[in-house]
């Protein structure tokens, strides 16, 4: 009996403690992910790799005196660790890790500069095809049904290859053919979040259009968005490298990791090196960009991880 | 089920339209002079002889007027064909519309005609890459659900994670290394060897396919194992499934007759989905082992700037993905009544 009131009581107090400590969905998430060490993993890979492309090219310039683009024939097809190049050094004597790093700098900008530009667009347009319904939901869903007919590659590589993109036009044509799935997402999301009760409360209550969109609906799509967007990211790592591969991404001598492999081909005997790192660092990378994904993902849903 | 049929080709008509208008207006806004390019003459813009040529190929006419001949043809219209500035004489194109694409600049050859050559490799590459994909998926992912949580289960999703992450060209030129230079077990590229003269002989033609279609299928089994492994385990565990085992039924029974065709129909969905990476893919993987089809000829038309030929080549790639999308639509309404009658 009395232990039983005990229990109670403890319960009681449990419930408090839960009621003073009641987190908000974002401190929540983080420190979900706080204990998600795969996922902690991954983000900490990928800040080192983009603190390197921002910090390591100063100092290489600057005190190494080293150019990226120089060509030194002497070293031709250096092994790894061979005369301090650490990673060996490529057809024209250029060290493989300076050149990693430099086209890391660029594949990554490249990756969070076109992601942000397809989110934007993206969510823009989804929320308003899935607001409005009507003519402004057939136009777009009309664009989008036609141009994502056109197998992704095929039209970027023509794009891309009219334009003979520098990097910023290589963000520009990414993210203005990369934009369909975020917004059909969006607008699947908004069409189901529109007739929910609360949204139909806000409006009892005299919402604008614009507060409704903004304060009501927006707010629920956030975190499909972000996990999204982290995808995506990745994604567009692979397309970039692809399309650098195919010779119509970002013309050399800029290096970037796809165009460092396109040329490794005619080098298979002398450098397995040079297709090699390249290429694990476009793996790591997009791993790097999915595991986050996933990890957002369970962070952001409450439902889903108990 | 027919009228299912009619409207999914009906809705098909207005997105083929579009791209074909896409592709035309992609082509129309590229820098440069079509003339320049076609008499490889930089300078050769503003001579009088260029206006000739460019009011003998129609170019002198607005934007809308061009892609309606290039769709249509211009045989039942009057063009200025030999160039003097009046409109005298009906024109000689049929238009996409009835299979006439253009001559390619480079090859000097109906553009229809190329396509005709280089389409089927594209097509035996990318329905092999389906049909492994798929099956070797499926397999994967029912696997997966059978050992769920134990280290069956953890290396299949493993590799199902790395098989997104890793970029096509670089697997196939690892595997070109491993397979065809250290070992020298199989061909690194085209689609016969050298001393084949030409005939057709399909174990030939097998061993040069191994390397590119698995490289292709990669996306499509990393993906499928994933859906499939999801779907059964969502479908184990429903209450028909608890149900038919309480009846008395045989584990296997249930198994396959109750559980794998349940789940296997969402995995249907991603048919359609599945054939536009496969041809977004075939173009890299085409390029990386030489491969003759359709992919490979579009990257060479783009360097050599032969636009009939890159604008070709948008629309056929768009026709097989609208087709194979439709196709998988319709199976998937056969697979399963609601669809049809929704």
């Amino acid at each position: 009996m009395r232990s039983a009131e005990v229990q109670v009581a403890k319960l009681d107090h449990a419930e408090e403690e839960a009621l003073l400590h009641s987190r908000s969905l974002l401190s929540d998430a983080v420190s979900h992910i706080l204990h998600d060490r795969l996922t902690l993993l991954a983000l900490g890979i990928l800040i080192t790799f983009t603190l390197i492309g921002i910090i390591a090219p100063p100092i290489i310039e600057g005190p190494l005196g080293i150019d990226v683009n120089r060509t030194n024939v002497v070293a031709r097809f250096k092994q790894p660790g061979v005369d301090g190049f650490v990673l060996g050094a490529d057809h024209l004597g250029r060290d493989q890790l300076v050149r990693l790093i430099y086209g890391g700098r660029i594949s990554l900008a490249i990756a969070y500069a076109s992601s942000l530009g397809i989110i934007l667009i993206g969510v823009s347009l989804g929320l308003i095809s899935g607001f409005y319904g009507g003519i402004v939901d057939d136009i777009i869903m009309w664009i989008i049904n036609t141009l994502s007919a056109i197998p992704a590659l095929f039209i970027l590589l023509v794009a891309s290859a009219i334009w003979e993109p520098s990097p910023e036009v290589l963000v520009f044509i990414l993210a203005m053919l990369g934009w369909f799935g975020t917004c059909r997402l969006v607008r699947g999301e908004v069409l189901s979040i529109r007739e929910r009760d609360f949204v139909l409360a806000a409006k009892a209550l005299g919402a604008t259009n614009r507060r409704l969109v903004m304060a009501h609906i927006a707010p629920n799509v956030f975190s499909i968005v972000i996990v999204t967007g982290s995808i995506i990211a990745g994604n567009l790592i692979l397309l970039e490298s692809g399309l650098s591969y195919l010779g119509v991404g970002v013309q050399p001598p800029t290096p970037t990791w796809g165009n460092m492999l396109t040329d490794s081909r005619n080098y298979f005997a002398t450098g397995v090196h040079l297709v090699l790192w390249p290429g694990v660092l476009i793996v790591i990378t997009v791993l790097c960009f999915y595991l986050i994904g996933d990890g957002l993902r369970d962070a952001l849903d409450p439902h889903r991880r108990h | 089920m027919l009228a299912y049929l009619r409207r999914r080709i009906l809705q098909a008509i207005p997105t083929f339209f579009g791209v074909t208008f896409v592709a035309f207006m992609l082509i129309l806004s590229a820098p440069g002079d079509p003339v320049a390019l076609i008499t490889f003459n930089p300078q050769a813009s503003d001579t009088g002889s260029a206006e000739r040529l460019r009011r003998q190929l129609g170019l002198d006419q607005p934007a809308l007027v061009q892609y309606v001949y290039w769709l249509a043809g211009n045989d039942w219209a009057q063009v200025d064909s030999n160039g003097d500035g009046t409109l005298d004489s009906p024109g000689t194109r049929l238009g996409l519309l009835r299979g006439d694409l253009g001559n390619s600049l480079k090859h000097r050859r109906p553009v229809s005609e190329l396509f005709m050559e280089r389409v089927p490799a594209t097509l035996l590459l990318t329905m092999s890459a389906l049909v492994l994909g798929y099956g070797l998926g499926i397999v994967l992912g029912m696997l997966a659900a059978i050992n769920q949580g134990n280290i069956i289960d953890q290396i299949i999703r493993v590799i199902s994670v790395i098989g997104n992450a890793v970029p096509q060209f670089w697997l196939g030129l690892l595997l070109i290394i491993i397979f065809s230079i250290q070992l020298d077990l199989l061909p690194m590229s085209g689609m016969r060897s050298i001393s084949s003269r030409g005939d057709f002989d399909i174990l030939e033609t097998l061993r040069h396919m191994i390397l590119p279609v698995f490289v292709l299928s990669l996306n499509t089994i990393a993906y499928v194992s994933r859906f499939t492994r999801a779907e059964l385990l969502e479908v184990l565990g429903q209450d028909y499934i608890r149900t038919a085992r309480a009846k008395g039924l045989p584990r296997n029974r249930v198994w396959w007759r109750h559980a794998i065709r349940n789940a296997l129909l969402p995995v249907a969905t991603f048919l359609g989905p599945a054939i536009g990476t496969l041809l977004s893919g075939a173009v890299i993987v085409e390029q990386v082992f030489s491969w003759p089809g359709l992919g490979q000829l579009t990257i060479n038309a783009v360097f050599q700037r032969d636009y009939p030929l890159v604008m070709g080549s948008i629309v056929v790639a768009s026709i097989m993905f609208i087709t194979g999308v439709l196709l998988s639509d319709v199976l998937y309404a056969v697979l399963d009544p609601r669809i049809r009658l929704r």
